[in-house]
């Protein structure tokens, strides 16, 4: 075989392991969104659940998805900040960064029903907190906080050390360069980041089973005092997250149309997914051109 | 091969006591690690001249040039004085950062933020505390004169500095330099990234400057050293080997490592 040969050879391979590759994933798609859609309506989207056959709509679930994202956002975006920053740009070379290193590499391998059982034990029976919102999105911080850590690192890290030096050069302190002069020029990475993040919590299942909940009180959605039982901001009442909802539709469902139920519920979990990605590539292209060209 | 050259014999001018300098150094040395890079440089800065620091690649020039104003900080340790206005700004408890708005630096690659031509200006003037628009709008007219930018540029002040060219950039990193009116500038081979048009303007910006700043410029282009400088410092291997005026360096230089450098048989 010649030269040109095995590269004819080659790129045949590549070509076919890639088609195989986005064949799979339209594949899913397509399949989910074929049997789910035509489910899902207007009354599925914004119905209750029936708590015994778990037959019924799912907009309690899909609230507190939201909920329960924006709330483990809150909570890990500013540590993990804080410790990207601190990994990036004032960490030095030593056994103790990598110390800290690694223990972020493991925390990000741990399987999420680990974090799950973790959070159960620690939230919801020693610190008596019970199933609620606020167990199951500190879970999600553990589980969130390695990614985003490294992300913000990474973005940091990207940005020219000239940037730094012309920012020190005019009398600037660390600190002032750092947060008026890198981060602006970080900050598109870093929320295409946050915003993928934000498409894996939201389809976390595993972790929030034993912290947030697996079942979905009929909430008031009149009432937005977080301090009230019924009120759907109430931070300490137990939430199902609609990907919750899909395991237990699936495992313990006793509707009869249980099977239309979690793939409609799965459908919309899917294109919830699909516009987070679309965001972030919006998002961060946006802000990109915001940052880099004019206004 | 490189030639062997004695360190021991050197020719480093003195000013007389009458000539106002701006920056003195007295037994600098710079250590990266074990490193010694820069051996004993004393050398004094006559005030609103334009002195040129010249020698090859690893020669230790930037690394003398970066010391000035404590860019080495965390990166290299610097020992010995650096005299100015009568304060050694090389002691530990010395504010660096009012140090660097005294002394500002220019780099080898342009280097603007990421943000307008206006906010590239006075985004650290802001930060020192200076709010007022008027004054503001008015440092930023000067600075970027001074820089000979200003025509250029005077319409679209709110446009990304990064649409600039490669000499408007760096012409746009000098205003912003010389917006902190500083007193002394100090640029790290400012042309080389340019091509020679983008020079010659950065260079006759560098004679205008001259009236108000003192320069300290490392170069790596002879002839540029021999158009711009009043006296140039000549680098060999950490070692300050000749300082003398720059007709008599690029004339009759005083010693042979100097000699086989400006004749290009070095090494």
């Amino acid at each position: 075989m010649n030269a040109k040969q095995k590269d004819f050879l080659a790129t045949i391979t590549i070509n076919v392991i890639v088609a195989a590759v986005v064949g799979i994933l339209f594949f899913l798609l397509a399949y989910i969104l074929i049997s789910g859609l035509p489910h899902v309506s207007w009354s599925f989207l914004t119905g209750t659940t029936d708590s015994f056959s778990g037959a019924g709509g799912i907009g309690v679930q899909l609230f507190n998805s939201f909920y329960l994202l924006v709330l483990t956002m809150l909570i890990s975006i500013p540590i993990s900040l804080g410790a990207g920053i601190y990994l990036a740009e004032y960490a030095k070379d030593n056994w103790r960064t990598h110390l800290i290193r690694s223990a972020i590499e493991v925390l990000s391998s741990l399987p999420s029903v680990v974090v799950g059982l973790f959070g159960f034990l620690l939230f919801v029976v020693k610190f008596k907190i019970g199933f609620s919102v606020i167990s199951g999105a500190i879970a999600l911080t553990f589980f969130n906080l390695p990614l985003l850590t490294r992300n913000i690192e990474e973005s940091l890290s990207a940005v020219p050390r000239n940037q730094r030096e012309a920012g020190l050069s005019l009398g600037m302190s660390k600190w002032k360069t750092e947060i008026g002069i890198i981060l602006p020029v970080a900050l598109p990475g870093i929320v295409t980041g946050v915003v993928l993040s934000a498409g894996r919590v939201f389809g976390e299942a595993a972790a929030l089973i034993y912290t947030a909940g697996q079942s979905a009180p009929v909430t008031n959605f009149a009432d937005w005092n977080p301090m009230d039982a019924a009120s759907p901001l109430n931070p300490l009442r137990p939430a199902e997250t609609l990907a919750v909802h899909i395991w237990k539709v699936n495992t313990e469902g006793l509707a009869n149309n249980a099977a239309q139920l979690s793939a409609a519920a799965s459908a919309v979990l899917i294109i919830a997914v699909l516009l987070f990605n679309l965001g972030a590539r919006v998002l961060g292209n946006y802000l990109y051109r915001r940052v880099t060209a004019s206004k | 091969m490189l030639k062997e050259y004695s360190f021991e014999k050197t020719a480093i001018q003195t000013f007389a006591d009458n000539v106002p300098l701006a920056l003195r150094t007295e037994d600098m040395q710079v250590f990266y690690g074990s490193n010694h890079a820069m051996h004993d440089a004393s050398l004094s800065f006559p005030k609103n001249q334009i002195t040129a620091l010249i020698g090859a690649s690893g020669s230790g020039k930037s690394t003398y040039l970066r010391s000035l104003n404590r860019m080495n900080d965390g990166i290299a340790t610097v020992t010995g004085k650096i005299w100015y206005h009568d304060v050694d700004i090389n002691e530990p408890d010395v504010n660096i950062y009012e140090i660097r708005r005294h002394i500002g630096m220019v780099f080898q690659r342009p280097n603007p933020f990421s943000k307008s031509i206006r906010e590239n200006i006075i985004y650290a003037l802001r930060a020192e505390g200076i709010k007022d628009k008027q004054v503001l709008a008015e440092r930023v007219e000067r600075s970027l004169r001074g820089a000979a930018l200003w025509d250029e540029v005077k319409d679209n002040l709110d446009k990304s500095a990064l649409a600039l060219s490669g000499g408007q950039q760096q012409r746009l990193c000098i205003a912003r330099s010389i917006a902190m009116e500083p007193d002394v500038l100090l640029l790290d081979e400012p042309c080389s990234a340019l091509d020679p048009i983008s020079t010659v303007k950065v260079e006759e910006t560098l004679a205008e400057l001259r009236k108000k700043y003192t320069i300290i410029i490392v170069t790596h282009n002879m002839q540029q050293a021999a158009r711009i400088s009043s006296q140039c410092a000549f680098f060999h291997l950490g070692h300050v080997m000749e300082y003398t005026p720059t007709a008599t360096m690029f004339s009759n230089p005083q010693i042979p490592v100097t000699q086989d450098y400006i004749s290009g048989s070095f090494g």
